[in-house]
């Protein structure tokens, strides 16, 4: 239970539509100033900022009801374990999983991938088989299988994508075939902010007998995601860009696949019976959970996931768009502005280069003036490859993002070029 | 604004976008190749050193901030004519001001020119996120110089 859902008055002005000043007041961190400017910050896809709900639930539960988990007999281990397994439960209806038992706590995402490619991975894929990546996977979801490749000697094909960021589809379904064992992609790029078709992907994946792993760090913030529908195997995602605290993930498996995969880690709380001659383990999810879990952070998870419910998804994702639609329009007629990813179906998020100004002197400039974005190559160095530079500046928005940060943003561009005398 | 105007001047600006000393000299004899994993930016620095040490010529190519341009692109014009002794010392004093070790920085010896030239790229030192700009030409050109010492060791 959050503050925002006890809080009666904090209740009813949800019901009357997106007040985003409202919102930012749950952020104690956006009142802040830096370098003497207010805060304008345009780095949530890198990790979002946590508001009070969240802050509070987890120092509560660390004065209150803090103590490890599921081996306890005492009161506070009981209060613990209920805590960190109602959360999984919330983390499931999240993402509209079957069951509780679908979902694996993680460090975060990347610790997600890694999970499936060692334990699915190293049981399923071998010589002769395939597995299909997109061009513009975040290197969380190409290293560990580029990792896996090494000792399993399968073969990794790449589906390309189109001038706007977004994937052909025509050239994945040639990729995709009989071989494949494993299709691994992004829901959104999180240097482009393409929304990629997963239910289609998915769709010719199964028609081969293929696997789908889907990288939602992005999506889950922005979409409301629903895994039976988009009938993905596997979902990962972070807590920390959820506006939930760093150091915990997500791994949604369908549970039969959970279900016959090996241990990923051993140690305590993944076992069933230890003996010096034989070890069984636990049913999943427990069983890909060895040694005590990020338990204070899962339930900071949990309660990011009732503010986020708490502000209705639908007026928060209609918000985003709005602010990326007016950002874009506005930083698309700065003169030597070029955004990179332009598909019709994007989230919140502008890669942006200027001519004559490398990304990282915009970022320095931008920060001295309190806006923060990304400069770099975003985890993503064959995207960059593939739109032809070495580094974008991105700004990525959020629930608490507005219109006048957006013109701070475009503001802040002026002074780059100013300076750079463009 | 002020910081950002020490930060970006005159001259880092004219070299960021006019690099000079822009190429690969074909007589070149101690090369090395440097990048900074965490924005990409990637240098080769080019030397011509002579029989005596001493360095007859100075280039590098690569792609980078004006940060990290202008830096190579002056760290190429004062380095011709020096010794390997004072390329090293003009590394480890740069390094120093770079970083905020100005006590240890050396800068008596240099001629007014070079450490002008030296404080202008050190004025980085305000922004650490972005040190390792200004000092990725300087260490591939330390490298440059060292790991050719060794070939010669071992000849």
């Amino acid at each position: 239970m959050t503050l925002a859902s006890v809080d009666p008055v904090h209740r009813s002005r949800r019901n009357s539509g997106y007040d985003v000043e409202r919102v930012r007041a749950d952020f104690p961190i956006l009142s802040r100033k830096v370098h003497g400017r207010p805060l304008v910050y345009l780095d949530s896809a890198a990790s979002a900022q946590k508001p009070r709900a969240v802050i509070d639930t987890m120092s509560r539960f660390m004065e209150e009801d803090y103590a490890n988990i599921h081996r306890g007999v005492h009161f506070l281990s009981q209060r613990s374990t209920d805590a960190f397994e109602a959360a999984r439960a919330k983390v499931a209806r999240f993402l509209n999983a079957a069951k509780a038992d679908e979902i694996v706590f993680t460090r975060n995402a990347t610790e997600s991938i890694n999970l499936v490619a060692q334990s699915w991975g190293r049981k399923n894929l071998g010589p002769g088989d395939e597995i299909v990546l997109t061009e513009l996977e975040h290197h969380a979801n190409i290293v560990p299988w580029q990792m896996l490749r090494a000792e399993k000697g399968f073969e990794i094909r790449v589906a390309p994508i189109d001038d706007t960021g977004q994937i052909r589809l025509d050239e994945t379904a040639k990729l995709i075939g009989p071989r494949t064992k494993l299709v691994a992609i992004s829901h959104m790029s999180n240097a482009l902010g393409t929304i990629l078709p997963v239910r289609e992907i998915v769709r010719m994946a199964h028609a081969q007998g293929a696997v789908v792993l889907v990288d939602g760090c992005q999506a889950a913030v922005h979409k409301q995601v629903d895994v039976q529908s988009l009938d993905a195997d596997f979902y990962a995602f972070s807590g920390h860009k959820l506006y939930g605290p760093s150091g915990i993930g997500v791994l949604y498996g369908k549970y039969a696949l959970l279900e016959a995969m090996p241990p990923y880690q051993g140690g305590g709380d993944m076992i069933d019976r230890v003996t010096f001659a034989r070890t069984t383990f636990k049913e999943p999810p427990h069983r890909f959970e060895a040694g005590t879990p990020a338990i204070v952070e899962a339930i900071g998870l949990a309660a990011a996931i009732d503010y986020l419910a708490d502000l209705s998804p639908v007026l928060v994702a209609d918000h985003e768009d709005e602010v990326l639609a007016y950002a874009t329009e506005r930083l698309s007629a700065i003169d030597g502005v070029t955004i990179h990813g332009t598909a019709a179906e994007k989230g919140a998020i502008i890669s942006f280069t200027m001519a004559g100004a490398h990304a990282h002197d915009i970022a320095t400039i931008l920060d001295q003036q309190g806006v923060a974005v990304r400069a770099g190559h975003h985890c993503a160095h064959p995207l960059m490859d593939r739109l032809g530079v070495t580094a974008t500046a991105r700004a990525s928005f959020a629930l608490y993002s507005t219109k006048a940060e957006a013109d701070a943003l475009v503001e802040a561009v002026g002074q780059v070029k100013r300076i750079f005398k463009l | 604004m002020n910081d950002l105007r020490d930060l970006y001047q005159e001259v880092i600006l004219d070299h960021g976008k006019s690099p000079r000393n822009f190429g690969h000299p074909d007589g070149a004899n101690r090369t090395a190749h440097g990048h900074n994993a965490m924005c990409g930016d990637t240098i080769d620095v080019f030397l011509t050193v002579d029989a005596d040490g001493k360095i007859e010529d100075a280039a590098f190519e690569g792609q980078g901030c004006a940060i990290s341009v202008a830096s190579a692109s002056m760290m190429t014009e004062m380095l011709k004519g020096r010794t390997q002794a004072d390329a090293h010392h003009l590394f480890e004093t740069m390094h120093a001001l770079c970083t905020g070790h100005e006590d240890e920085a050396d800068l008596a010896d240099l001629d007014e020119d070079t450490a002008d030239r030296m404080q202008i790229l050190a004025g980085v030192r305000q922004y650490p996120m972005r040190v390792k700009c200004a000092t990725l030409a300087w260490h591939t050109m330390d490298k440059a110089m060292n790991e050719k010492a060794k070939e010669d060791i071992s000849v």
